[in-house]
This record gives C-alpha cells, structure tokens and sequence, in this order.
C-alpha cells in the first residue's frame, strides 16, 4: 500500500461510514469478515478498474527470462581451456606474430577444442541440405530452428535459399561435478617442483 | 565350477595394458543369435572434481601426495575419498608427474624377472611414495569396473555374475595365475579366463549373422593382435565333427612385448631429433606431448594415403601459446620407414626376429622385444608351428587361409594392407591361395565383447573355440654328476603338462620323485614351450634349442606338519588345468592323502 496512513479523525469518519454499510450491505459486510480473518476481499485485485462483474479481463502474463545456469558454461569453458588452451588462446595478444605462428597456435585449440566438444556434445545440421539448395518452408515451420532473413514478405509456405546450415546439439553430456569443486577456476596455476 | 548358478549377465572384461574395457550379455533378454549386448559406461573422474563416463578405463593409478589435491578432487559415487586414483584422471596427472604414475602394469604382470606380488611400480618413485606391486594394480583397475557396474546395476551385483577375463595367448601360467588371483582379491567369484585373440574371433563371429558362410571347413585363421604393449599370434581351425563346424584353437605364439605405444615413443624420437637439430632441445614435458602429437598423426597418415605430411605442434607450457609453441612435421617417408619398414618390414616367409641392440624403444624395466619387426615375429610364429594345423602337405610354414585383425593399430588400412600382401607373397610362392580377411568387428572394443559372447555362447550350445593349454611344461630336474668347479651341474626337463591339457582336466603325475626338504622353500626351474606338440607327461628333454623357454622358477614349501623339519620327503608333481583357466602344480608325497600346492609366480631369477 503506497497511500499514506489515515488520520484520527479520518478513521473516526470510516468507522462512522462502515457501520451503516456493514448493516444495511451484505456484499460489504461479507468484505468486512475477510478483512478481519486477515484475507483480502474477493474482488481487492480488481477494484480499481472494476465497473462490474461482467468487464474483468485476464492479467498479461508475466515474461519469465529463465537463467542459465553459469555452472555448466565455466565447466565447458573449462574443458576448453584443458583440452585445447581455449582461453589462453583468446587472452593472447595476436598483433605481434606471423599468420604462420597463430596457424600453428589454432593447431593446438582447433584439435582440442573439437575433439573436447565431440565428446561432450553431439552436434548435428539442423537442416540436412547442401548450403546454397533451394528450399520451401511450409506454413507453422519451426521459427526457432530456422531464420527467415531478407525480403521476408508475403505468406507461408516460403522458398529461399539455405544460406547456413544451422547447428543443433541433440546430445550433452558434461562431467558431473563433485561437492565443493570450484568450476569457476578454468585451469589451475601449475607449479613444478 | 566357474559359472554362475544365478547370473542374469555374462560380463566381459578386457583388461588390456592401455585400457580396460567391459561388455555385457543380458541372458534374459538373449535367444539363440539374438544376443542383446552392450558396453558399459564406466563412470571415472575426468580431471580432478569432475565425473565422467567412458566405454574405456584407461589402465592407469596414480599415487597422489597428500597435499596435492583438494578434498574430494577423486570422488567416485562409491568412495568419498578414494587414496589411489584410477582411468582417465590418473593418466592426465601422470602425464605432468610421472614418478607417480603407474603404467603398463599388465606388461609387468608377466615379467618374470620381478617379484610382481612387490610393491615395485612406479619403478622410478621415490622412496616416500608407497608404491603397488603389479598384482595390487590389476586388483584395482578390476575393482573399479567391479564398482562401476554395480552402481549401474544394483540389482545384480557382479559377484553373482559370470565373468571372462581376457588375457593375451602368449601369457604363461603364473602371469595367468596372478591374474586370476587379482580378479579373485577384487571379489570376483565367477571366473574364466579367455585368450585375447579367441575373444577376438567370438566377436567377429558374433557380429557376422552369416558367419558360418564365410568360414569353411579347413580353414586355417591367423589371428594377428597388436595392441598398445603386446603382439599376439594365434591359429585357430575349423573343422568338421559331426555335422557342427568346430573351431580349434591350434597354436600361440610366443609373449612379445611390442605394441602401438612403441611405435608412438619411436616416432616421437624423430622428430625430437629433427627439433634438436635446429637448436631446440625439448623438455620431458615437451616430449609427451609430442608423443601424444605423434599418435594422432601417425593414425592420420596410416588411414589416409592423400596425406603426405602432417603439422605437429607442442604447445608451450604457459598461458602464452604463440611465442613458445614448437612445430614440427611428420611426413609420410618418416612414417613409411620407420613404421612400416621398422616394425613391419616386407621380409620372407623363412625371416626369424634378431636379437640386436635397441634405441629409442624401451623404457626402464621392461624386457621389450630385442627385433621391433613384427613380420618376422610373424613369419617365426608360422614357420616353427609346421603342422600345428594337422596338415602334412609340403611348405616351409602353416599356410593360413584366413586372417582377422585386432588391437588399435591394425585399425590402419596401409598396414592391414602390408601385412595382407606380404602374407599373399609367402603363401603364393609356395603355391597357396591368398588369404581372405575377415573384417567387421570393433577393433577397440573386440576383446570385451567377444568375451562376454563367449561367456553367453557356452550357456546355450553356441559356436566354441576348443584350445586347452597352448604350451608344454617342464620342470628341471638336475642329474646327478659330479661337481665341477664353475659349472653348473646340466638340467634335464621333465614333461608335466602335454600341449592341449583342456579346462578342467588333470594330468598324470610322472613317476620322477623330487626331493623336498620340510620346512624349507624349494625352488625348481620351470620352462615352456609352444612348438613341441608331442611330448607326454613323463618326457625327459636331455638338451634344446630355442623351442623351449625358461619361465620363471617355481617354488614349493611343505610345511612342517608331522615331519621333522629338515627332513626329505620324496613327491611327485601334478599338473592340472582349472576350470577358471590357469594350470596348477601340485605336489603328491609317496604316502599319505595331502598334496601341496606348488607356486608358479615366485620372484624370478631364471639367469
């Protein structure tokens, strides 16, 4: 409640008010009865815009944004890192060197990187057609599998070029991880004795 | 007996020198070629705190210092605070801290120069590390497949399972027998032990519905097994009884310790070479990691014959990746002479492997094979088992008509192909057909599959390999002549296990008595051989050549119930072969019902 709290003599008016309605309303002493077991009244959502019974709309749905959970996303940035020397890779300064040692360092992250993710995820065209093949979307597709993009107009079923592939991950399976390991560490310091 | 009267499964378990792996038949859901069979995932620590699974246990333990991890980095969902780690996070923390890692235990399980019941691994810990002996690593590894197919299946827990071990052919009896006796330490109570290469063809049967077309009577089937340590011969023929195929397990080769990892250690010495050359001298860190770089390269150029040379790069060891990266290449010519010309040479039928210095191939410890050439162990392992196939027809050696291929690196098609032409050379100047390959089985995977088939197969009247042992055994008796200074009174053998004894069975005690002194460990020399198929219990070998092998000596203690100690007890020796698999000696006083059991794995020190 944002509205400042009644004063005596205002609450003496209320009482005043109440009592008649309280006898001669029954809806309002029915209000009354729930007021005083501590419940709102029936219809207290609604009473601001309430002409009557007959105007009541359905609430807009709250949006619910999910969070992601950052475990998985620091432990495969992890295996990343272990595999194929992902972050060192990005956290490296590149303007100094030759195409020629970056080709040699991609080497290491590609391998790595690619033999790590094949064997957590399984990855897999989300459309089957050679890029550049021309194909038709019929009506109610599936939007979030494919992106329509361009001179998008007009009605299903659609016919265009494929212009990527898609990718579409069908299985994952992370490492569990044990009580108390800290993922967010993505590699440890290594000292040698 | 050694199956399960309640199994619900039969468990194969391949506990191979790299990886271990398990496979399992499902027997309710099983009817007759139906088989419903899979692998079992075997959950592992990955990297320290992290859980994965994997059809393959890397056959690795690693002995952390107390300090080193943080609480709970070893975690199983069976033990809270495991003290020894075992598969993929031991070999990933062996590979930074090598005193710590245990390797290749199975290639030490069968080394008879060592005590392998002493905590003697990793050979190059220091003192403060307790170390394992090799029998305790088996143990281990056997325990963690133990405790990873009970969490996956509670309701059948392995002990009441069948299980087959697979162990290489050319293992001997006490390399047999102690790993028997780490399956049994693990809890495993349903026990029989199969030959790699067996399992090998069980698989491939099982995995060909129309096998039976495509194996004739009279065939002859080489297997030809090159795993990560070992190589492993076998010959194995069909033939007609009744109206059913047999299949006969005929001959095995000799124990050479020669595998893929050699391979990977001498392509990496290369190119070590060619780096140093340019001025840049490489770290032991540096070099594991151009081991690894070099196994992957290597599987490129022997899959692909368009590749005519493939980068390696050794990554530094800090943050920076650019700067200190090393590159290097490995070509084809590097490979083509080194792998297919230097262990698999084209050579003749009648080539015999070379005793000669070795570089670059051996690591401390282990007797690795002295000619790294595995065609002429090939052609040795044919050519001394004329006959082995019941065949008289001239030739210089078996000629097989058949061959399958096991073990990771005959996954590669150049050396299929070498090995295939050179085998069709022989066979063709001697007037033969070529061989027919059998393909189609899962190289990495064959071993546990074939043996958990196997283990279905003997259930309901399937296909059976028959074998028996694959050696002769003879104990050294030493004749009585008078002492010479410097000389070494001569040792006869005598017979006490016939070549092709069946699981189950006992031989007859040869009427030859020895002397055992109450009290005292006597020890006797123990020798086998895979060649001399005729020989009887009771057969007095006075001298040999090479068909014979010295294994490591046996031992019996009697103890001193009812005798004197010092005093000699006459007895005779009986072998028999147990149903699990392994041969057992005994020892039978003249008089009196009690038989003594004689130890085959006593620390050796045959020379």
């Amino acid at each position: 409640m944002d509205e400042p709290k009644p004063s005596f003599l205002a609450r003496f008016f209320l009482a005043y008010v109440a009592w008649f309605r309280t006898v001669l309303d029954a809806d309002f002493a029915e209000g009354v009865v729930r007021l005083r077991r501590g419940q709102l009244p029936a219809n207290a959502g609604t009473d601001a815009n309430a002409q009557g019974p007959t105007s009541r709309a359905p609430a807009p749905k709250p949006v619910i944004l999910r969070e992601t959970s950052p475990e998985a996303a620091l432990q495969l940035l992890g295996i990343l890192q272990q595999e194929g020397r992902f972050v060192d890779f990005l956290e490296e300064d590149m303007s100094g060197f030759s195409d020629a040692e970056i080709g040699a360092a991609a080497r290491v992250v590609h391998e790595g990187c690619r033999r790590a993710v094949r064997e957590h995820v399984t990855l897999e065209p989300v459309r089957s057609e050679g890029e550049g093949a021309r194909i038709t979307l019929g009506e109610g597709f599936d939007a979030a599998s494919v992106r329509l993009t361009g001179n998008v107009v007009g009605q299903a079923p659609f016919t265009g070029e494929l212009r990527h592939r898609g990718w579409r991950a069908t299985r994952i399976a992370l490492p569990k991880v044990t009580q108390g390991h800290d993922v967010a560490v993505l590699a440890p310091a290594e000292v040698e004795l | 007996m050694s199956t399960a009267p309640n199994a619900q499964y039969t468990l194969g378990i391949d506990l191979g020198t790299t990886h271990c792996a398990l496979s399992y038949v499902d027997l309710d859901l099983s009817e007759g070629e139906e088989v419903a069979q899979h692998v079992l995932a075997v959950p592992q620590v990955a990297t320290p705190g992290t859980l994965g699974e994997s059809s393959l246990l890397p056959s690795f333990a690693y002995l952390p210092h107390p300090d080193e991890l943080e609480r709970g980095a070893l975690t199983l969902p069976w033990n809270a605070e495991p003290t020894l780690a075992v598969g993929e996070v031991a070999r990933r923390l062996g590979g930074q801290t090598p005193i710590r890692l245990v390797a290749s235990a199975k290639s030490w399980l069968c080394h008879p120069g060592v005590d392998r019941r002493a905590p003697i691994l990793p050979p190059e810990a220091p003192a403060e590390v307790a170390r394992i002996s090799p029998l305790e690593a088996s143990r281990r590894y056997l325990e963690h497949l133990r405790d990873a197919w009970n969490h996956h299946h509670p309701e059948a827990p392995l002990e009441d399972q069948d299980v087959i071990l697979t162990v290489p052919a050319s293992f001997d009896p006490a390399a047999r027998e102690l790993t028997a006796e780490a399956a049994h330490l693990a809890g495993y109570e349903h026990l029989t032990l199969l030959e790699e290469p067996q399992a090998a063809l069980y698989s491939w049967i099982q995995a060909r519905d129309a096998w039976r077309d495509e194996v004739r009577v009279g065939d002859v089937i080489l297997v030809i097994d090159v795993g990560g340590g070992t190589s492993d011969f076998s010959l194995i023929t069909a033939r007609q009884s009744g109206r059913a195929l047999e299949l006969h397990r005929v001959a095995v080769g000799d124990h050479i310790l020669l595998g893929g990892d050699n391979m990977d250690l001498a392509l990496a010495h290369v190119v070590r070479a060619k780096l140093e050359e340019r001025g840049t001298p490489l770290d032991d860190w540096q070099l594991r990691a151009l081991t690894h770089a070099c196994r992957d390269a290597k599987e490129s150029l022997l899959t692909d014959a368009r590749l005519d040379a493939v980068p390696l790069v050794v990554p530094s060891r800090g943050s920076r990746l650019m700067g200190g990266s090393l590159r290097a290449e490995l070509t084809r010519d590097e490979v083509t002479s080194l792998l297919l010309d230097g262990f698999f040479p084209e050579v003749d039928a009648d080539a015999r492997p070379t005793a000669r210095a070795r570089s670059a191939l051996t690591q401390l410890g282990l007797p690795y094979a002295q000619d790294p050439a595995v065609t002429r162990h090939l052609a040795a392992f044919l050519g001394r088992r004329l006959g082995a196939d019941g065949t008289t027809g001239g030739g210089s050696f078996v000629h097989p008509t058949a061959v399958l291929f096991n073990g990771g690196v005959l996954k590669s098609p150049l050396l299929v192909a070498r090995i295939v032409s050179m085998l069709d050379r022989w066979l063709g100047a001697e007037r033969a057909e070529p061989v027919r390959v059998l393909d189609g089985a899962d190289l990495d995977l064959a071993c546990a599959r074939g043996a958990a088939y196997y283990g279905y197969a003997r259930r309901g009247g399937g296909v059976r390999i028959r074998g028996g042992t694959a050696k002769a055994f003879y104990v050294g008796v030493e004749t009585a002549t008078p002492a010479v200074p410097g000389m070494e009174p001569p040792v006869r053998a005598l017979c006490v296990a016939p070549f092709g004894m069946e699981e189950g069975t006992d031989a007859e005690a040869p009427p030859q008595e020895f002397g055992l002194v109450v009290g005292e460990p006597v020890r006797f020399r123990f020798f086998g051989s895979s060649v001399r198929r005729d020989d009887e219990v009771g057969t007095v070998l006075e001298r040999w050549g090479d068909d014979v092998q010295e294994l490591s000596a046996i031992e019996a203690v009697l103890p001193l119930e009812g005798s004197a100690a010092g005093e000699v007890v006459p007895v005779r020796l009986r072998a028999t072969m147990t149903e699990v698999g392994t041969l057992q000696l005994v020892a039978i006083p003249r008089t009196g019902d009690r038989t003594w059991k004689v130890e085959l794995s006593v620390r050796g020190d045959a020379d």
